[in-house]
């Protein structure tokens, strides 16, 4: 296909899918693996470091094992104030290059961009899964508590599993912010869709058309992914009715009860 | 008789104030004792320091003779020996009505899954709970609940049962069933101390009531005593402004 400047906007939007859609392909495949690894790694720093940062200071614990209980919460408050506070577009740099610098090593810069997103995801989570912790009814703890179950039976049987299902719409979010954000990763060359787009855009100088068709395909992704993490959370809430077993009258029959407090 | 919980020279202090004073009562194996005693005079916080959910100031509790303060005993195992039923119910929301019986028994009394099924059954079929062993607590109604609440107790057999209120968060058509409940286990032998405002209860089923006023017990006898001839004066004002409500 030809095309030269009198060429009308289809034209080009036409031939810059036909000639770069094997890129753009890749660039998303990128973006989408990077943002995944990202997140579900971040998510998994956040509940360790929420678990960690509501464990209680019991009164059985001897003096050194509350000194190390606050070291460790100071320097994951530490960690969790500097990776909010500071842009990962700069982070992305300091650990980039610094890496290079300060230990001779040269990271590929894919897997750089997966670390700096999971470390970044891990303190946005990491306060989120603390907030779905303490927001937990403390009559759940009482009542483990009462029939003695220690703290970490306590939390890892009930407290957690409830605090996981309430912030699950926050980590669907937060994978959508990671799709979106690990566009500033092309500071450091990594190969996802925005960096992709911008070579294509600057061959031909064609910025409209190329990041028009790059803005669609985040959004394919986007809405995509939203859609798909709504369909778990909605399964994941379980059946919304429960079966009665053996009525008195006849054994064997099964009565279907619908839920009292759910919508 | 076989004491079962001893409680001597128990303070309790919340910052600057003092919600229990030199508490000392006595709980004897297969007594059903019942706390009454006006709202703010101390008598949730007297059950939770019995169950360790509130650390006691001062005093000792004693659990068959054991201090159970000084760590004769770990918290877990204690805790597992003395239940406890909350006004709230406080099921575990994320499990179903089987599994809030059986993830205590399983995690802190080690017993094997076969095992905890059977005594879980056991004790929902007591409180006429096992048909609903699939619904998850917010599928059923309070009584039901509270009814859970107990079965979930009991699943782990303790020794002594402590009961915080646990009709008065209940509509007026499902106190009933609970009590009923509660009834049935007083009958059973089993050593109970409830905290309520079912004065009828507390009359038909205690065998001692205890009455609190401002974090002392003023009174402690038989029912019958405190009911028809209270020796303090506070007790009287207490159980006067109460029955005339009704
Ligand atoms: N965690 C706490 N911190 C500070 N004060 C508390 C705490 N828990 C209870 N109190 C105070 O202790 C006093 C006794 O409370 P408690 O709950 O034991 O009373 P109660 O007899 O159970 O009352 P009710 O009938 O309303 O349940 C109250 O004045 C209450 O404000
Ligand atoms: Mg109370």
């Amino acid at each position: 296909m030809e095309v030269d400047a009198a060429s009308t906007f289809f034209e080009w939007v036409y031939y810059i899918i036909l000639t770069y859609w094997p890129l753009f392909l890749r660039g998303a495949g990128v973006t989408l693996l990077i943002s995944l690894t990202g997140t579900i790694v971040g998510f998994g720093l956040g509940i360790i470091i929420g678990v960690i940062r509501t464990i209680p200071i019991d009164q059985n614990f001897n003096i050194i094992q509350k000194g190390l209980l606050k070291l460790i919460n100071i320097i994951l408050l530490a960690y969790i104030e500097v990776f909010r506070g500071t842009p990962m577009m700069v982070q992305a740099m300091v650990i980039f290059y610094g890496a290079a610098m300060v230990y001779n090593i040269s990271l590929s810069p894919i897997y750089a961009g997966i670390f700096i997103v999971s470390i970044n995801t891990g303190a946005y989570m990491a306060e989120i899964v603390r907030g779905g912790i303490i927001s937990i009814d403390k009559g759940q703890f009482e009542a483990a508590h009462s029939i003695g179950m220690t703290h970490a039976q306590t939390m890892f049987s009930i407290v957690l599993p409830q605090a996981i299902r309430n912030i699950l719409p926050a980590l669907s979010n937060e994978f959508v912010i990671n799709i979106k954000d690990t566009s500033v990763l092309s500071v450091i060359s990594v190969t996802e869709l925005f960096f992709i787009s911008k070579s294509a855009a600057g061959v031909n100088y064609r910025f409209f058309e190329v990041f028009l068709v790059t803005c669609t395909i985040y959004f394919i992704m986007t809405f995509t992914v939203t859609r798909i993490l709504r369909y778990f959370e909605i399964k994941l809430e379980g059946p919304s009715v429960y079966t009665i077993h053996g009525s008195q009258t006849v054994p064997e029959a099964e009565i279907r009860i619908t839920d009292r407090e759910r919508h | 008789m076989d004491k079962i919980i001893e409680v001597r020279h128990l303070k309790k202090v919340f910052g600057e104030n003092e919600v229990l004073t030199d508490i000392n009562f006595k709980v004897s194996k297969g007594e059903v004792v019942c706390i009454i005693g006006a709202s703010g005079s101390g008598k949730s916080t007297l059950l939770r320091c019995l169950n360790l959910l509130e650390l006691a100031t001062s005093g000792e509790i004693l659990f068959r003779g054991e201090d159970i303060l000084t760590h004769d005993m770990s918290n877990s195992v204690y805790r597992a020996k003395m239940g406890m039923v909350f006004q709230q119910f406080n099921l575990f929301n994320n499990l179903t009505v089987l599994d809030n019986c059986m993830v205590g028994q399983i995690k802190v009394l080690k017993r094997k899954k076969e095992e905890a099924r059977i005594k879980a059954m056991e004790y929902l079929e007591m409180v006429g709970m096992a048909q609903f062993i699939n619904a998850k607590p917010n599928q059923i109604s309070g009584g039901q609940k509270q009814r859970v609440a107990i079965a979930r107790a009991l699943s782990m057999e303790p020794e002594a049962l402590l009961f915080d209120e646990p009709t008065s968060a209940l509509d007026p058509e499902m106190v009933g069933e609970v009590l009923k409940v509660m009834k049935d286990l007083a009958k059973s032998g089993l050593t109970m101390v409830v905290v309520t405002h079912e004065m009828s209860f507390a009359r038909d089923v205690a065998n001692r009531v205890v009455f609190m006023d401002s974090g002392v017990i003023v009174e402690d006898d038989l029912p019958e005593v405190i009911f028809n001839n209270p020796t303090n004066e506070r007790t009287r004002i207490f159980l006067k402004r109460i029955l005339d409500d009704r």
